[in-house]
């Protein structure tokens, strides 16, 4: 069994940090775009029975489609690099999100909306102070789920010339005589990684939503 | 680039393509069987021995989910050498959790009266499991399934790094060659392949459920989580 060379990640801590801060920039940057477009989309599809079928279709078989794959669709137009990779991603991320936001959306009880309109207001008012909000928690678990598995793919984007923990995994690991120590460090930082921002937005969905604690309360 | 240039390179002799998608298609499915097999046995496992156990067996599943499975992959390799049979060591261990915890809720979820008129009918604590558990729980084990067919299909593309053969072989020699042909030669049918084999899963998925589950299943709402690729 290989053992693992310490003096080898000692030498090595300013590729690993460059290799982490870039595969965090990438799920970031990934995430966040998918979530600016899934929102306004999934407010759009709602309540329209076949463009939301058609959506959620097009999100199953987009969701099936490997990674590999779909990043190398993308390089005849985009060339390598980290583009194809996060476009892969943001597909992957808004799969997940379209159905969350809608499903939370769509799960916000007609009285609730009744009694809204009620008090005098208006539409733009009910979806923004109301719907919303009370989407947050649905909407939240697409973004858990989205990141948690971008943090994942996003090890492939090293296939198609990106960036990331998966440089360490195949360019330091695999492609050097199958060197345990770099492929055990970026399989650690990426689990980790995974985890942490999970525990982040569990505790930004509290801050979100604070009535749910004070119902607790009571 | 145009199809019947991605065509001829999928046929070229030096790639063969055929070969590939059958080695493709033959590491996939000896990973999946292993996986189904290694994941419900655990999943039952878990689900019928203590709280303890079963609270360990699912925690070490869902953490082997967080591990990205190209992570798992390289490891396995790593660990070993290059070559199919570490890549099928990979590919069923990023197999086994999906299954694995579907088997567990699935066995765990289901209805105690069912259970307690199977017992009340004489059925010995193993045909209740084989006729009853088993069979409620299938739905719920046919998705997990579903998800790591999906998964080894997807990472198995990868083991063309590691020294296995399958479709990957295309895709990196296309890649490394700048050659948008022989790279969507492979890519092509690699995403078809998951395509394919992700529809079936879900059709059997369908077939499986008995009648009765099917109509308690149209009045609940669909599930909004997904598992992670």
């Amino acid at each position: 069994m290989p053992e693992i060379r310490w003096d080898w990640i000692e030498r090595h801590t300013d590729d690993i940090v460059r290799a982490t801060v870039a595969h965090l920039e990438i799920t970031a940057v990934s995430v966040v775009a998918a979530v600016a477009i899934a929102i306004p989309l999934g407010i759009l599809v709602r309540g329209r029975r076949v463009a939301f079928a058609g959506a959620a279709g097009t999100a199953d078989v987009l969701y099936t489609i490997p990674s590999i794959a779909l990043f190398s669709f993308l390089v005849p137009f985009t060339g390598i690099g980290n583009l194809p990779a996060v476009i892969g991603l943001i597909a992957y991320a808004l799969t997940m999100l379209i159905r969350n936001t809608v499903v939370g959306l769509r799960s916000v009880p007609a009285a609730v909306r009744e009694a809204a309109a009620g008090m005098g207001l208006t539409p733009r008012q009910i979806l923004l102070r109301v719907e919303l909000p009370l989407a947050v928690p649905s909407i939240m678990a697409g973004v858990r789920l989205a990141t948690v598995s971008t943090v994942g793919i996003a090890t492939i984007a090293v296939f198609v010339g990106g960036d990331g923990l998966g440089e360490l995994i195949l360019l330091d690991g695999i492609q050097r005589q199958l060197f345990l120590t770099p492929i055990l460090v970026g399989t650690v930082l990426a689990t980790a990684l995974a985890i942490v921002l999970d525990a982040l937005l569990v505790l930004a969905e509290r801050l979100l939503t604070p009535w749910t604690r004070a119902r607790a309360a009571l | 680039m145009s199809p019947a240039g991605i065509w001829d390179a999928f046929n070229d002799p030096n790639l063969d393509g055929w070969h590939q998608l059958w080695i493709h298609v033959r590491l996939s499915l000896e990973a999946l069987v292993l996986a189904t097999v290694i994941g419900v046995t655990l999943g039952v496992v878990a689900a019928k021995t203590g709280r303890v156990t079963g609270f360990v067996v699912s925690a070490v599943a869902n953490l082997g989910r967080t591990i990205p499975t190209f992570a798992l992959l390289a490891l396995a390799v790593a660990l070993s050498t290059i070559g199919e049979g570490p890549t099928l060591v990979g590919l069923v261990a990023l197999g086994v959790p999906p299954v694995l915890l579907n088997a567990h809720t699935g066995i765990r979820e289901v209805d105690r009266g069912a259970v307690e008129a199977a017992r009340g009918m004489g059925f010995t604590p193993l045909a209740v499991l084989g006729r009853v558990e088993l069979p409620m729980a299938l739905p719920l084990v046919f998705t997990g399934i579903r998800v790591s067919a999906i998964q080894i299909v997807a990472t198995a593309a990868l083991g063309a790094s590691v020294g296995a053969n399958g479709l990957g072989v295309l895709i990196l020699s296309g890649l490394a060659n700048a050659d948008d042909e022989i790279l969507l030669a492979g890519a092509i049918p690699t995403a078809l392949l998951a395509l394919a084999v992700g529809g079936m899963l879900a059709l059997a998925e369908r077939l499986l459920t008995p009648r009765g589950l099917r109509l308690a299943r149209a009045s609940r709402p669909t599930k909004t989580m997904r598992s992670t690729t």
